[in-house]
């Protein structure tokens, strides 16, 4: 039972980080950059919703609405500001710009909002479920983490796979030159991109704070390199494999937690990116990388 | 009559390298136009110029009486031009009807669509046969037919096809070609770029002779066929 419990907040805690991961490796599919800042969308997004509610009072639903629009629409800023002139730059150069960007937010948030951390009080209530006469107990806040995650997933994978949009943002990610030969607005597509990638991110930061109530600037830094091992895990540039990638990772540090040492797992986590950097780069379901000629 | 396309001495860099050195050509209505020349003349350059991949540093392209030199690629398929580029750049991982489709991402009336995806159909079944694999899956000849029918689907007055016969098997060159008759037949211009020069002369009315980033020579189709110079240095005569 105690196996069932580690796994189901694995689970959780995997759904946040298959969430943030979708957004790393939607922008790698397309823009073919890493995004280091995207970590610190999340933390924004949480800030956001904290002062919506503790601020202004707003219902829980629509402090998530508010800070996942400020999200998208400073995901979409910080593309058009930071990297869209960068189109032709060296990679080197667009990863030292993300890097920059993210210190940027982290620094800001810190002037705006103070150094020290906050409390921040769940969005999804605080009751418990128990089962099994209670051996297993399950919070509100991990049922509704998993749910949402769920219908997001399927919601993002049938947007893409049945919309236009959708499949104009995989022929730019194959192609984006005979992208444009179609009529596809490339510049418009990568926007579309890092819009859905903060949403989710946005998201993310309200599910996130909400079971681990501890928000600071720097917040978003580690989920956001956890869901960045988790997009190399599952194979970075595919979705599905982003959503594999992170429910994996959430589990084994879950399980590493609870059954080797609270203090070890992060080393066992990225312990994992750095073997699967050596043995197999491309991830679980990543695509082998055709040089082009 | 204006021609359709004129394109109006460009000058084209690749950072410090010049690869078209003022160029001057034109397409009218209705021809087959050919571009011929040996591996680095500029030929590819050329037809990324005209559909606006690429931006000349002087010089004008105009297509329909506009200037379109910096228009952006994606509202030039809009004007009714089609560019089935060199070596196919199909959409590889996603369905053979996906990349039909995609040709049509500027259309918007679901019954004209369906009218050109019928077309396609007609013109290539072999596509139809296959529209649910994934396009990556086909056979080389099948890929160019592939995009050559999404190009079709922008429903275009002009169609730009670059090198349509490499890398295919002299019967499949043969079928190819046979069909960009049949396009042209249709009503669609066509400026086609080829290294097979003799297939290209075969089917065209008029072309241009590129020698490294210059037209050398140009003509009736017909008349190169027979000069000296062309059938040395390209029909390997």
């Amino acid at each position: 039972m105690e196996f069932l419990s580690a796994i189901i907040a694995g689970i959780s805690l995997g759904s946040i980080y298959a969430l943030i991961a979708l957004g790393y490796t939607m922008v790698y599919g397309i823009a073919k950059m890493l995004n280091f800042a995207h970590g610190d969308v999340i933390m924004v997004g949480a800030f956001m919703m904290f002062i919506a509610l503790t601020k202004m009072g707003l219902h829980p639903i629509l402090c998530i609405i508010f800070g996942t629009v400020i999200c998208t629409i400073l995901g979409v800023v910080i593309e058009k500001l930071a990297y869209k002139p960068l189109r032709k730059a060296t990679s080197l150069a667009v990863l030292i710009t993300a890097i920059g960007v993210s210190y940027f937010l982290q620094n800001s948030a810190q002037l705006i909002f103070g150094a020290g951390s906050k409390t921040f009080t769940s969005l999804f209530g605080s009751g418990n479920i128990s089962l099994f006469d209670g051996q297993i107990i399950i919070s509100h806040n991990t049922i509704v983490t998993i749910c949402v995650s769920v219908i997001i997933m399927i919601g993002l994978t049938l947007f893409i796979n049945k919309t236009k949009t959708g499949r104009a943002m995989l022929a730019v990610s194959e192609d984006k030159g005979a992208a444009q030969l179609m009529g596809i607005n490339v510049n418009k597509t990568i926007s579309i991109t890092f819009a859905i990638g903060s949403a989710l991110a946005a998201i993310a930061g309200a599910l996130l704070c909400s079971s681990y109530p501890i928000l600071s600037p720097t917040t978003g830094a580690m989920p956001g390199i956890k869901a960045f091992t988790a997009a190399v895990l599952g194979g970075i540039g595919s979705i599905p494999g982003a959503m594999i990638g992170g429910i994996l990772l959430g589990v084994i540090e879950n399980i590493s937690k609870v059954y080797i040492s609270t203090q070890l797992s992060d080393a066992i986590v990225f312990g994992i990116l750095i073997i699967i950097l050596l043995v197999k780069p491309t991830g679980i379901l990543g695509k082998k990388m055709n040089e082009k000629v | 009559m204006a021609p359709l396309l004129q394109v109006d001495n460009i000058e084209v860099y690749y950072g410090v390298i010049k690869a078209l050195k003022g160029i001057s050509f034109e397409v009218n209505k209705g021809e087959i136009v050919a571009l011929i020349g040996a591996n680095g003349a500029g030929k590819t350059t050329i037809l990324h110029t005209v559909t606006g991949l690429l931006k000349p540093k002087t010089g004008k392209v105009i297509y329909n009486e506009k200037d379109i030199t910096k228009t952006p690629a994606h509202k030039i398929v809009t004007m009714g031009m089609a560019h089935v580029p060199e070596g196919r750049r199909i959409f590889s991982q996603l369905s053979v009807l996906d990349n039909i489709k995609l040709g049509a991402f500027t259309r918007k009336d679901k019954d004209e669509i369906e009218q050109s995806l019928k077309y396609v159909y007609e013109r290539f079944p072999r596509l139809e046969e296959r529209k649910n694999q994934i396009a990556g899956t086909l056979s080389g000849g099948e890929q160019q037919m592939l995009a050559m029918g999404r190009a079709l689907m922008s429903k275009p007055d002009f169609i730009l096809m670059d090198e349509p016969s490499m890398g295919l098997s002299p019967l499949l060159v043969s079928e190819i070609f046979d069909i960009i008759k049949v396009i042209n037949e249709g009503g669609t211009t066509v400026l086609l770029v080829e290294q097979n020069a003799k297939k290209a002369l075969s089917i065209a009315d008029r072309a241009y002779v590129l020698e490294t980033g210059t037209i050398a020579l140009s003509g009736n189709a017909q008349d190169l066929m027979n000069d000296e110079s062309v059938k040395k240095a390209y029909l390997s005569e």
